[in-house]
């Protein structure tokens, strides 16, 4: 057998293959396929098709009093609205919210902060968030009630316990995490104390910190609700969780089922609104999460 | 003493003409770091001297203590024993009269555009601000060729353009000296190449003091004015060699093989008597 010469094999070149007549390179997409890749599309969709099964299965059972249906409990809501009752006990549910919200953040940013700078600080952490994470923050009203009284400090009360560890957890993973170069590269440039935190490490790590801002405000949310199902209408006026509660007792299903919706939309509206802003805006657009 | 014999060749290297006073000065510096377990001796009696507009490179292979020595000189690793000088003056702490280019391709902040990484060790020290901070930000990135890209963020950008903004990134802010910590390493080797004749072409240009570590004897050759061997295990100093005279152009010449080859018993075949 003779060895192939491989290198008889002849060379050429030629021009590349006339393409303009094969019109553009990119075409848009058609309209449906767009408007699909939308997310908010196709969430819109689901919460249509949601409410769509509500309303049939609730008229199939025909019993208003264990299962109304959504037009009559938007019928419920829009009584409620024009009472202003509704919008009133959203209001006061919100405010408490806010208050605890931002107090357990603030707490919460001084123990990270202590927990960064030191290794004892890291110890006292660890071991807080370990004893009181898993420590249901209603199962701490009883107390907030002996020692505030009945009222705004023990709401607070229990929503920034129910805030502070979840976020303070979160936010310290995040900044353990961040890469030692781009640390460095943040020393480099003289950073340090306060500013090497705010100007580096928050940024760095706020993918894990805004996890932690979403986990700490569904907590709150739902300890606000509970607790004001607990003990109903403290102060002047009570919440949302008052409102459900008071319903339930007058037997008008339709207004528990509007409260809840609600306290539903408000949470979807948190979530998918104002966090996922945040989101498109920072995370997002610095390549730090898809 | 090493050093006085160092100082002494360098007296004698240089004939009857002054030398200007050294930059960066390493005397006697031995360097260790901690593991959980163990204290690691990274670098042993190690003394060099790197003169203003120096292309200054650290050779060696791994375990050499190369990137230890560069990041003591940029200030995050304290010496243990030995003096290590800036200007004469001991270096103590990272600043910003030293910038470093890392190796890793995530040395930017992903948080902000191109022209915003550029900007932000400007303002983060002060040094320069306002007008002037954007107008030597926007003059540097289009020196390397990314003025299209001034407002992308760093995630969109190839390995080879993140590395450029890095390099910008310090080049702005004048420095005394560039730290390079194998800034190429991590890029294809047409990459690389193109990037290593960028760097010298900004350094025709404008003449800054680099200190530039590597492994690859070729790249040594190609960017370095001058070379400093180490052995292994700990880093100690095998030679100091000129390397001026080379460049991409004069590769294929025999000079630049028997440098190479040179370099290279340097650091494998020497070792036994190196002990």
């Amino acid at each position: 057998m003779t060895a192939i010469d491989l290198s008889a094999r002849p060379e050429f070149e030629r021009a590349p293959e006339d393409f303009s007549n094969q019109g553009a390179v990119e075409r848009p997409l058609p309209l449906w396929e767009r408007a699909w890749n939308s997310t908010a599309v196709r969430r819109a969709v689901l919460l249509v098709l949601l409410a769509l099964v509500w309303e049939v299965y609730a008229r199939l059972l025909a019993n208003p009093l264990l299962f109304p249906s959504l037009t009559e409990t938007l019928e419920a809501m829009a009584r409620d609205l024009e009472s202003g009752i509704l919008i009133r006990r959203t209001l006061t549910s919100l405010n408490v919210l806010v208050l605890g919200y931002a107090a357990g953040l603030a707490i919460a940013a001084v123990f990270t902060t202590l927990a960064v700078s030191s290794r004892i600080g890291t110890d006292l952490l660890a071991t807080l968030t370990a004893m009181f994470n898993p420590l249901p923050a209603i199962a701490l009203l009883p107390l907030a009630l002996i020692w505030f009284g009945l009222g705004v400090p023990s709401l607070v009360f229990v929503i920034i316990h129910s805030v502070l560890w979840a976020v303070a957890l979160n936010t310290h993973t995040g900044f353990r995490a961040v890469p030692e170069t781009l640390r460095m590269a943040g020393r480099n440039v003289g950073l340090n104390g306060i500013r090497y935190v705010a100007l580096l490490l928050i940024p760095a790590a706020f993918p894990a910190i805004l996890a932690g801002l979403k986990i700490g405000w569904a907590f709150a949310w739902r300890t606000l609700i509970a607790a004001e199902l607990v003990f109903g209408a403290s102060a002047r006026q009570g919440g949302l969780g008052w409102h459900i509660f008071e319903a339930r007792a007058q037997l008008e299903t339709a207004t528990v089922f509007g409260g809840l919706l609600v306290v539903i939309l408000i949470g979807l509206t948190v979530e998918s609104v104002i966090f996922r802003a945040i989101e498109a805006r920072t995370v997002n657009r610095w390549g730090m999460q898809r | 003493m090493e050093a006085g014999a160092i100082a002494a060749a360098a007296r004698g290297a240089a004939g009857a003409q002054a030398m200007p006073a050294p930059l960066v000065s390493a005397r006697g510096v031995t360097l260790q770091y901690r593991t959980p377990q163990h204290i690691v001796t990274a670098t042993w009696r190690v003394d060099f001297d790197v003169l203003p507009s120096d292309r200054f490179i650290l050779l060696g292979p791994s375990g050499c203590g190369k990137s230890s020595l560069l990041k003591a000189v940029g200030g995050f690793l304290p010496p243990v024993e030995g003096r290590l000088t800036i200007n004469g003056r001991p270096i103590v702490q990272p600043g910003p009269d030293r910038m470093m280019v890392f190796q890793e391709f995530e040395q930017l902040l992903p948080w902000k555009t191109v022209l915003g990484n550029v900007l932000f060790p400007m303002r983060a020290t002060g040094r320069f601000r306002g007008r002037e901070a954007m107008e030597r930000a926007q003059d540097v990135i289009a020196r390397v060729g990314l003025a299209k890209f001034a407002d992308v963020y760093p995630h969109m950008l190839s390995g080879g353009m993140k590395m450029r903004v890095a390099i910008a990134r310090a080049m702005a802010m004048e420095p005394d000296i560039l730290l390079m910590d194998e800034p190429f390493a991590a890029l294809d080797a047409l990459t690389r190449r193109r990037m290593q004749e960028e760097l010298l072409g900004l350094w025709d240009q404008l003449r800054f003091t680099m200190l530039f570590v590597t492994h690859s004897i070729e790249e040594a050759i190609l960017v370095g004015s001058r070379i400093l061997v180490l052995s292994p295990h700990p880093g100690r100093v095998c030679a100091e060699l000129n390397a001026e005279a080379f460049h991409h152009g004069n590769v294929d010449q025999a000079a630049f093989g028997a440098l190479s080859k040179r370099i290279h018993r340097l650091l494998f075949e020497d070792r036994g008597t190196a002990e």
